[in-house]
């Protein structure tokens, strides 16, 4: 650890505790995770961590994560060039509802869903003529997981969108490129990354999700479980180990992702600077 | 349309359009629909069902967990933005990637974690047990997975703003014979009083909101270790539909009443305010 000399005071103590409670409060409880994971041994951990409805619980998990993040990465784009962009009446309100997902409780959101989207349900009753069954079913999964994920890419676009100069899109114009040709040369390259990340960071969220899931889904073993689910059921039948074991690869999974997070990051400011 | 910098009205309208019916899709008809499941069977049945033991043993309950949680993490808020900002060390990166890991880990796990330290199968479970102290299954344990899940709110909306502020303002009080508590008070705090509320409100939300971590540690005790999303859970569950949707609906004007502040904070003080999004 290495400190310039500065006559602000409280380095030590606000250092200290800085680190004594992350620490505390994350550091040590997640290694417990991990620790506990090793101590199975391979072939305990395969048994849980990999068995068939695991896998299919991880496939839906991931899949459905994979599918609303790209959902919500063109309608974001949308949402978030129309709010940079365009002046409309209502603006204002509609930029304060694009965070809704962010501050309402996950359980409200689960049960709205559900009763929106059930049979009975406002949009259930218009789908279900056409044989589309979206309550119980995985579809229902990719429902919550849109509501969920939408705030994470407008709110990563939004600035970088914001920030474009205008006078590249001028000097595109000039030089005889249409209004297509100079989104697609010009300002999609240059929001491509912000976008990547809100790809991302909805992704990531939409993996570990499940407040809002469960009461959609369904919960069908082999169909409609989602992994955290089956992390919940492990502990229900007092298996510590086996819950263990899952949290174990989810968390591993979502570091991955908090990695690839970084690096698109780093590229970003790298092909900034360049 | 060659040479053009904006698209043509039909084009803008139709952009308009689709992100409009995108949103009242996606968010106000889950939130319209929160409300009207509350009052599907009128007044009465609203009020019957948030005036009972039970839902108002909850909101107590929420009130005090968001009560300890919320000032826990505005005091390492902090203290983690003044040694991020105010001084320079190694692996400064590192440490501000750890402080935002608890955004990546799924609620339930972060319930789980604090299953395998404190339940009676965990690392300090015996001792817990032969020493009558329960955390698991009770309050502090919902306290806990509480600040874990809520753990980088004040401090991700410190960080930037104070970085952008730098140090000058500080180091001038402080050569003016200011001592230090008196720089944080009178100089630092009024500096980002906008930030710091913009993340506890951030913070608070999301504290009284939890339901995945909660769930998992709570033991769902009805009248003592529920909260409020995990009452909504088990009245649901009992098909009590009506008062489901109504004690939902008070979570849901909490949310809005967070949306309706941050907006203001937002349109009112943007310069003082971080300037990332969210």
């Amino acid at each position: 650890m290495f400190r310039q000399r500065t006559i602000i005071p409280g380095f030590g103590l606000t250092f200290g505790f800085t680190v004594f409670y992350l620490c505390i409060i994350v550091l040590i409880p997640l290694s417990a995770i991990f620790i506990k994971t090793a101590g199975l041994g391979w072939d305990g951990y395969v048994a849980v961590a990999l068995s068939r409805r695991a896998l299919l619980a991880y496939r839906l998990s991931f899949g459905a994560a994979a599918i609303a993040a790209a959902i919500n990465s063109v309608f974001g784009l949308i949402v978030a060039w129309v709010l940079v962009r365009y002046d409309f009446p209502g603006k204002r309100v509609v930029s304060a509802l694009v965070d809704l997902p962010f501050a309402l409780p996950t359980a409200v959101a689960g049960i709205a869903l559900t009763a929106l989207y059930a049979p009975n349900g406002w949009l259930g009753e218009l789908l279900t003529p056409l044989g589309i069954k979206v309550a119980f079913e995985p579809l229902g999964v990719v429902v919550a997981l849109t509501f969920i994920g939408l705030p994470f890419v407008v709110r990563t676009v939004e600035p970088v969108l914001a920030d474009l100069g205008h006078d590249v899109e001028e000097a595109a114009a000039s030089l005889g490129a249409g209004r297509r040709q100079t989104f697609t040369r010009v300002i999609l390259p240059a929001i491509l990354p912000s976008l990547a990340t809100g790809f991302a960071l909805a992704f990531a969220r939409g993996v570990g999700e499940y407040g809002s899931v469960i009461f959609i889904a369904g919960n069908l073993p082999y169909r409609s479980e989602i992994a955290p689910l089956l992390i919940v059921q492990q502990l229900e039948q007092y298996n510590y180990a086996g819950a263990t074991a899952i949290a174990a690869t989810m968390l591993m999974a979502s570091f991955a992702v908090l990695l690839a997070i970084n690096l698109l990051q780093a590229w970003d400011r790298k092909r900034m600077a360049a | 349309m060659k040479g053009s910098v904006s698209e043509p009205a039909w084009v803008r309208w139709a952009l308009i359009g689709v992100a409009l019916a995108f949103l009242v899709l996606n968010l106000a008809l889950p939130l319209a629909a929160v409300f009207a499941g509350a009052f599907a069977k009128g007044v009465a049945a609203f009020r019957t069902a948030v005036d009972e033991k039970d839902a108002l043993a909850a909101m107590r309950l929420t009130l005090l967990v968001a009560g300890i949680a919320v000032p826990l993490n505005i005091v390492f808020g902090l203290a983690a933005s003044w040694a991020i900002t105010k001084f320079d060390f190694r692996y400064k990166s590192v440490l501000i990637s750890l402080i935002d890991l608890p955004l990546s880990v799924s609620p339930v796990v972060s319930g789980l974690i604090y299953v395998l330290l404190f339940g009676l199968q965990g690392w300090l479970g015996p001792w817990l047990r032969a020493h009558d102290i329960q955390i698991v299954f009770a309050v502090p344990g919902i306290v806990l997975a509480t600040v874990f899940v809520t753990f980088p709110f004040v401090a991700r909306e410190l960080i930037p703003l104070m970085q952008e502020q730098g140090r000058t303002d500080e180091e001038a009080a402080r050569s003016l014979g200011a001592s230090g508590l008196q720089t944080f008070w009178h100089v630092t705090l009024p500096n980002i009083r906008w930030g710091l509320l913009y993340g506890v409100l951030l913070c608070n939300a999301r504290a009284m909101g939890e339901f995945g971590a909660v769930s998992v540690v709570s033991g769902h005790i009805r009248g003592l270790t529920n909260t409020l999303p995990l009452h909504i859970e088990i009245l649901y569950n009992e098909y009590n539909y009506v008062a489901a949707f109504a004690v939902a609906s008070l979570l849901a004007g909490l949310a809005l009443v967070t949306l309706v502040a941050k907006s203001v904070l937002e349109w009112r003080f943007r310069d003082q305010l971080a300037g990332t999004g969210h």
